[in-house]
């Protein structure tokens, strides 16, 4: 089915079927060859099977597909190897990636995935949420020799190839735990950065518990990513896999509420703990009209339609805000997610209103190319000046300035600037506000001697310790709003030095 | 999994329930509350401010009206029973010292939160006067355990079917303009009641605290879904509140967003009332 992209190209869109025999084609073509370096990036570029744009809109199930075995043996035919591993450098949790995909190339897919597993325990989640593009493949030679960075060798994807394989074969398995050693810590959050915290301790033998303020674990990968990027199914399955080592989760339990942190510690037994409690307070932009019935956060839109699943009006007892027209503001994964979504709740049109242009968002390049292919409208070099409500107060359009680029800010992207007199109005009856998140206070506010920052992110020294003794901490809450894999790649470090804080106390009888 | 330890039906769709909640019994002050879900995976979040709680006994007490599919389906469970997820003590604290007089008004089913408040202001030394109001006799609730903690009690109701036949406002008003007026106010009821017991003590110029109570989802400020506007600046109910001085209050607008998802609710009643039938 031909969709139009806004730039008025009509683009086929590849159907599964379609990619998957071009791809056994061209693996039956390469078995048992020599590959020069030339002849390895001379393959192209294996793209991934997605869903019809036009069906997909409107349900929620997982809009990429994923590899099939072909696709991702002809993909990993594109890696060359290279002294050096420049790809490594661009993970935060240095996953040894030419190693791996080696193993794929072996037809070795169980080993794959063990050697991901080294260093980053959720590949199934990262293979989907990671921004490869800005991270690994933006440091791929084939990218470099083809001189497209986008057609670096899609690390993201075979990363995903593998682990899906893995558990769609049965073939997980969870790193056996060290002897008990009697040592309890308390994780507080079960986002990427907890979940990662809790299963490096488990692993050496301590007693981990996990809190979490809501019903369902996972963090942002529950609530905050829609099932139609990342399927709640394997963000349960990697909490599975925790259970089984032995890590205990405590859901429905606010730390700074429930219990403070002082109280876990003083009272409850733990000898550390861990706050991964993420960046969850949502900005809005201060202007008029912002309270105005219909004005969303992002968090809320998507807690809605994720975590209390408002979708499936038959079953679910939270609602959604029935919205023919979208205006979703910012350019981030968020606003692609809210503004696809929107169209999934049953919207005729959505806009993304982002001030800068296409090159300067923050988003993946995956998910504005999808939500591009399912119809949302990109308003660039454009922002709210107020909403606009009706006599209920409810809204009905949303007022915005143009804007243009100047020169380039703190951040090397280059500062929009305001085109005054341009005001003009957008009718829309539902904004959603995705402009991130500031750090919620509640932790450091019943927490004394915590010290943080003015942002009131929680300050960390080279081994996320906190100011505080026996606390650690890292994800969102200490780098404001960034990724699962950034999140990852703290967790990490914390656990390494709170493993040895641990070891240092010796074993509890 | 909370067990229902006790159930008693308060009016004809009021329901005190005593749950099992020890973590929560524990470490709840006056004025916080609870969010609670009959299913976790389905079900969706309901704000309930904690009417008493029993840190020995490891309870808290909840006052619900069976107003929405969620809070209608809680008032068929019975002792015995479990609610799936209670997530608290949520909220700030209501600020309790020594003012001098308080005076405490409760609406409908407002009056229940309102009790350990009254208790803690009288626990400190204020001498507290309670108005309890409801549209009629069989509204009123928790008579008894405010008079327990008032040293006075006015009850109004709007058809005189009990105490006075009178707005809550009206005494409040004679209150405030009594040789010895007031030091504090806190209402608690309906968002109208709530509203104009603000503007009644406005011109007193005597402080008036409100609890609110808004559509709320994670109860841990990161939605935002439950934000009020307090004095121009936007606050959220679930962590900046649930209590506001009340003359700060946008309460139009609170009303409007309250509103936002009214119709989707009425077709959910629509669908527990055939459901009631049926059964």
């Amino acid at each position: 089915m031909p969709y139009r992209k806004d730039s008025g190209l009509t683009v086929e869109h590849k159907t599964n079927e379609m990619l998957m025999k071009e791809a056994e084609a061209l693996w039956s073509e390469l078995q048992g060859k020599t590959l020069t370096p030339k002849d390895r990036a001379g393959i192209p570029l294996q793209d991934m099977p997605s869903r019809d744009p036009q069906k997909r809109v409107r349900e929620m199930d997982e809009v990429a597909l994923g590899y099939t075995e072909a696709q991702a043996r002809v993909e990993a035919e594109r890696c060359l190897n290279c002294k050096g591993a420049p790809c490594v450098k661009g993970c935060p949790v240095a996953v040894p990636i030419p190693e791996f995909i080696t193993c794929i190339q072996k037809g070795d897919f169980k080993a794959a995935v063990d050697v991901i597993k080294q260093t980053n325990l959720l590949p199934a989640i990262c293979g989907r949420v990671c921004p490869q593009e800005k991270q690994c493949q933006s440091f791929c030679t084939v990218g470099k020799m083809m001189k497209a960075p986008e057609k670096a060798v899609a690390i993201g994807r075979l990363e995903r190839f593998v682990a899906d394989w893995e558990r769609d074969n049965d073939k997980v398995t969870v790193p056996p735990p060290a002897p008990d050693t009697g040592r309890k810590v308390a994780v507080i959050g079960s986002g990427p950065a907890g979940l990662t915290v809790a299963a490096d301790i488990r692993r050496a033998g301590h007693d981990v518990t996990v809190f979490e303020a809501f019903h369902k674990t996972g963090g942002v990968m529950v609530y905050g990513i829609p099932e139609f990027r990342l399927p709640k199914a394997i963000v349960a399955a990697e909490v599975d896999n925790l259970k089984r080592m032995g890590v205990k989760f405590k859901t429905n339990f606010l730390v700074g509420r429930t219990q403070t942190l002082r109280q876990l510690l003083d009272e409850g037994g733990f000898d550390a703990a861990f706050i991964g409690t993420g960046a969850g307070l949502p900005k809005f932009m201060g202007i008029e009209g912002e309270n105005l019935v219909g004005v969303f956060s992002a968090n809320e839109y998507l807690t809605r339609a994720n975590l209390m699943k408002a979708y499936d009006v038959e079953r679910a007892a939270t609602p959604f805000y029935p919205a023919k027209r979208v205006a979703v503001i910012g350019g981030g994964n968020v606003a692609m997610d809210s503004a696809r979504t929107g169209y999934r709740l049953g919207a005729e049109k959505v806009y993304c209103i982002y001030r800068r242009t296409r090159v300067e968002m923050p988003a993946r390049a995956e998910e504005v190319a999808h939500a591009e292919e399912e119809g949302v409208e990109f308003c660039f070099l454009q922002n709210p000046t107020r909403i606009l409500g009706d006599d209920n107060g409810r809204v009905r359009a949303i007022e915005v300035l143009d804007y243009e680029l100047g020169e380039p800010d703190e951040s090397g992207r280059r500062r929009p600037v305001p085109k005054p007199g341009t005001e003009h109005v957008i009718e829309v009856d539902a904004v959603v506000v995705a402009l991130g998140n500031e750090s919620n206070p509640l932790i450091s506010k019943t927490t004394e001697g915590l010290d943080i920052t003015k942002r009131g992110n929680v300050i960390v020294d080279e081994e996320q310790k906190t100011s505080l003794p026996r606390i650690w901490a890292g994800g969102d809450i200490v780098l404001g709003a960034a990724t699962v894999i950034l999140a990852m790649g703290e967790g990490r470090k914390a656990a390494a030095s709170m493993n040895e804080y641990l070891a240092s106390l010796g074993d509890k009888k | 999994m909370h067990t229902i330890l006790e159930k008693k039906q308060l009016s004809a769709d009021v329901f005190y329930f005593r749950v099992t909640a020890p973590e929560i019994a524990r470490n709840r002050k006056a004025g916080q509350f609870i969010l609670f879900q009959l299913d976790t995976d389905y079900g969706e979040r309901v704000p309930l401010t904690i009417a008493d709680a029993n840190a020995e006994e490891g309870w808290i007490a909840l006052v619900v009206q069976a107003v929405g599919a969620s809070t209608y389906k809680l008032s068929l469970l019975n002792e015995g029973d479990k609610v799936a997820a209670i997530l608290g003590p949520l909220g700030s604290p209501t600020n309790i010292s020594k003012v001098g007089t308080v005076v405490c008004v409760g609406g409908g089913i407002g009056i229940a939160p309102l009790y350990p408040i009254a208790q803690a202001y009288k626990k400190a030394g204020n001498k507290v006067i309670a108005i309890i109001g409801a549209r009629n006799k069989e509204l009123i609730i928790f008579e008894d355990k405010i008079r327990e903690v008032a040293d006075e009690l006015i009850v109004t109701t709007d058809d005189g079917s009990y105490g006075r036949k009178a707005l809550v406002t009206e005494p409040l008003k004679e209150l405030c303009e009594s040789a010895t007026p007031p030091d504090e106010v806190i209402a608690i009821g309906p968002p109208i009641m709530m509203k104009f017991c603000a503007a009644t003590t406005l011109p007193f110029g005597i402080h008036t605290m409100v609890s609110l109570n808004t559509i709320m989802i994670d109860g841990t400020g990161m939605c935002g879904c439950c934000r009020v506007i307090v004095g121009g600046e936007t606050k959220f109910v679930c962590v900046d509140g649930p209590e506001f001085d009340g003359h700060k209050v946008d309460f139009d607008n609170m009303m409007k967003r309250m509103g936002a998802f009214k119709e989707r609710e009425q077709e959910d009643n629509h669908k527990c009332r055939i459901g009631r039938t049926v059964a």
